[in-house]
């Protein structure tokens, strides 16, 4: 009694995983365990289908044997469609891991007359179980009972019996059920099933049938509550989990190369950001497929896998295209590095769309993806249909680390801004191709419109389809405005000439002014001779007068003694005349 | 109704014109092979089999022949004979097959359902 608690929480929390693509994302786990999912959805949406894949999936991959009660349909032709979905029934009912228990309900052969319960049904769905230790249960469709019995007080006593003696088996039940006008179920059996619904649906907009799920009702988890497209296809069920919730992709820092060295330059040295989304777009024939391609053919020289999907063309018109200007694809695509997949947008649902796309890349695990182009989709459909399927293709491609290139073709008329269905605000780096018209041409011309978190150029760069690939220019800006095409050959080639004119003249100048250095040069030397010249006869004249002068001096003093002496005379006459 | 009834009543006497008198001789050829499926011990298949009892006593006697089956006891069987509800009582002579849900209580329906014509119309046609 003091273990309950504990008990019921875990209980709450167990799920048993479908293993059907998709639907265990949504359901954060799968179905709740030990307990009933009911699946309601009119004729023909995937009820049957889902249900076996439930127990098949489960026999093969999670090993929980199941029993697989059918109320319609015939074993054999429940193993004959078990098989379009890739599932041998026969064998898993062999290996007995699986029992299909057909339960037949002739309404003609039946006479009710009196009280009675279905006691008969809990034996036969119990021995089947307790045969191979089933884990799972699929009733398909306990409708049928309504149909064939009148009494229903009994049955619904009967059914909410049922459902209570399979929790207690410990098995997880997926109830199928048609789906009424207005109400999830005709019979309300979504009243013995409380603790998981789910609605399947297959709409018709514009003659395009899309398949979509949706869960109604899961007690005590979380699950996602949009309507998710699914597909089913020869590998069975697949739901898309269309968008996810939150923004929280992680955000490489690594860059991948446009394949165009000088378009790189352009978006700051090393390319576009892994996992961003880019937009080309432009009018007919501004070269989007081209660059598309550079941007492929780049990957797979990286030796990274691409997946192309072309709306208008066809692979082998695309290859024979690229291959004129310089760009085999054909040799990424025999060494499985690039996968084509042509389909036109009006072919299948938006929704459709979507599924094949992320089955697609499921299946090939590309980094590069490229839709060329996106703008056939508007035509295909609603613009608000295409933005939504692009707002999810983003979602998924950006989540899975996909770089992915749309293409986009504008009419002349049309705001290139407005370009790509819508996009643009999800769009990381937007690459517009134009035509300019000028001097009776036209001429191809580039710019990045925006790069997200990256320093990129704003120039408009002629964008050259040459032989050898692609290439851009940088256009000449003068006088005139901007001059691009032959006007910008013709203003270069002036330039040049006019440059060569002015190189001409800078060297007659430079040889002038040597000249004249020389010349200089020339009268410096010659005055610095007539300076040392003079300087040394100078220095021969104050040395003569220094040596005149020390002659002088010593005349003068050899005469001032002299004189001395002569005075000193007569003292010394005096002197004798005394002695 | 009636007619059909008279019908099916006359392809059956014609049937069995040569049958019927080995049958007889064996004790065991009967123009009625009636199953009763069951549950355990159950309230309810205790009235069905009373009911059926009583019901083929009065119309049926001497021509029928009336089997128990426990499906508790044999859970096999409801695969076999494809039982659903219990209790059930199969028809399974004279053709066609017919199933009979419930405890019988309604013996109108079990009349209907095991085509027996009532003695007392019997009589009058």
């Amino acid at each position: 009694m003091t273990k309950q608690p504990r008990r019921l929480v875990a209980e709450a929390l167990a799920k048993c995983p479908t293993g059907i693509r998709g639907l265990d994302q949504i359901t954060d786990g799968g179905l709740p365990r030990n307990r009933s999912t009911l699946v309601c959805g009119g004729p023909g949406a995937g009820k049957t289908l889902m249900g076996i894949e439930f127990l098949a999936r489960g026999a093969r991959d999670f090993r929980e044997p199941g029993v697989f009660v059918s109320f319609e349909e015939r074993p054999d032709d429940l193993a004959k469609n078990a098989f379009s979905l890739g599932f041998d029934l026969g064998r898993l009912t062999r290996g007995k891991r699986l029992v299909v228990e057909h339960i037949a309900l002739d309404r003609t052969q039946l006479v009710e007359a009196g009280e009675y319960d279905l006691e008969g049904l809990f034996i036969r769905l119990g021995a089947a179980i307790d045969s191979v230790g089933a884990k799972r249960v699929v009733l398909d469709t306990i409708e049928t009972l309504f149909g064939a019995l009148t009494n229903q007080g009994i049955l619904r006593a009967e059914l909410n019996r049922l459902f209570s003696w399979l929790k207690d088996k410990g098995v997880t039940t997926l109830i199928t059920a048609e789906r009424g006008h207005g109400v999830l179920t005709r019979h309300g059996q979504e009243e013995y099933v409380s603790d998981c619904v789910m609605v399947l649906d297959q709409r018709v907009i514009d003659q395009i049938a899309t398949r979509r799920l949706r869960i109604v009702k899961y007690r005590g988890s979380t699950h996602g509550t949009n309507e998710y497209p699914f597909l089913i296809d020869r590998s069975g069920f697949q739901v898309m989990p269309i968008t996810a919730i939150t923004l929280d992709y992680v955000s490489p820092r690594q860059f991948v190369s446009s394949g165009v060295a000088k378009l790189d330059e352009m978006l700051g040295g090393k390319g576009f950001y892994r996992a961003s989304t880019i937009l080309a777009s432009g009018t007919a024939g501004t070269g989007k497929t081209s660059l598309a391609a550079h941007f492929v053919d780049a990957a797979c020289r990286r030796g990274e896998r691409c997946l192309y999907f072309a709306f208008e063309e066809s692979p082998a018109q695309i290859v024979r295209n690229m291959r004129s200007i310089g760009i085999d694809l054909e040799r990424w695509v025999k060494r499985g590095l690039l996968t084509f997949h042509a389909i036109r947008p009006t072919s299948v649902g938006m929704e459709t769309h979507v599924s094949l796309k992320l089955k697609y890349v499921e299946e090939a695990r590309p980094r590069i993806v490229v839709l060329d182009p996106i703008s056939s989709y508007a035509a295909a459909g609603t613009l608000q249909d295409a933005h939504a399927m692009l707002v999810r293709l983003i979602d998924l491609f950006k989540a899975r680390g996909i770089t992915t290139m749309f293409t986009s073709l504008t009419s002349g008329e049309e705001n290139t801004e407005q370009a790509g269905a819508g996009v643009s605000s999800l769009i990381d780096a937007w690459i517009l191709l134009r035509n300019l018209e000028q001097a009776g041409e036209r001429t191809r011309s580039l710019y990045v419109l925006k790069a997200r978190g990256m320093r990129h150029s704003n120039q408009i760069r002629e964008f050259l389809l040459t032989d050898r690939g692609a290439d851009l220019q940088d256009v000449y800006v003068g006088p005139d405005g901007v001059l691009v095409g032959s006007a910008r050959a013709a203003q270069e080639m002036r330039d040049r000439v006019a440059a060569a004119a002015s190189r001409r003249d800078v060297e007659q100048k430079n040889r002038h002014l040597e000249r004249k250095q020389k010349a200089f040069k020339a009268r410096i030397a010659e005055l610095e001779a007539a300076y040392a010249a003079e300087v040394l006869d100078i220095e021969q004249a104050i040395a003569q007068e220094k040596v005149r002068q020390e002659s002088g001096l010593a005349g003068r003093t050899a005469l001032a003694s002299n004189r001395q002496r002569i005075a000193r005379g007569r003292p010394t006459r005096a002197v004798g005349s005394k002695a | 109704m009636t007619r059909k009834k008279a019908a099916r009543k006359k392809t059956a006497g014609r049937k069995a014109a040569v049958p019927r008198a080995r049958r007889s001789r064996t004790a065991a050829a009967v123009d009625y092979d009636l199953v009763l499926f069951v549950s355990g011990a159950s309230e309810r298949s205790r009235v069905a089999l009373a009911n059926i009892k009583a019901i083929a006593n009065e119309h049926l006697s001497g021509r029928y022949r009336l089997s128990v089956v426990d499906l508790y006891q044999q859970p096999e069987r409801a695969r076999e004979h494809e039982i659903i509800a219990v209790p059930t009582l199969v028809k399974r002579l004279p053709q066609p097959l017919r199933r009979l849900i419930g405890d019988l209580s309604d013996e109108d329906r079990v009349m209907v359902g095991l085509d027996i014509v009532p003695k007392s119309r019997n009589g009058r046609g």
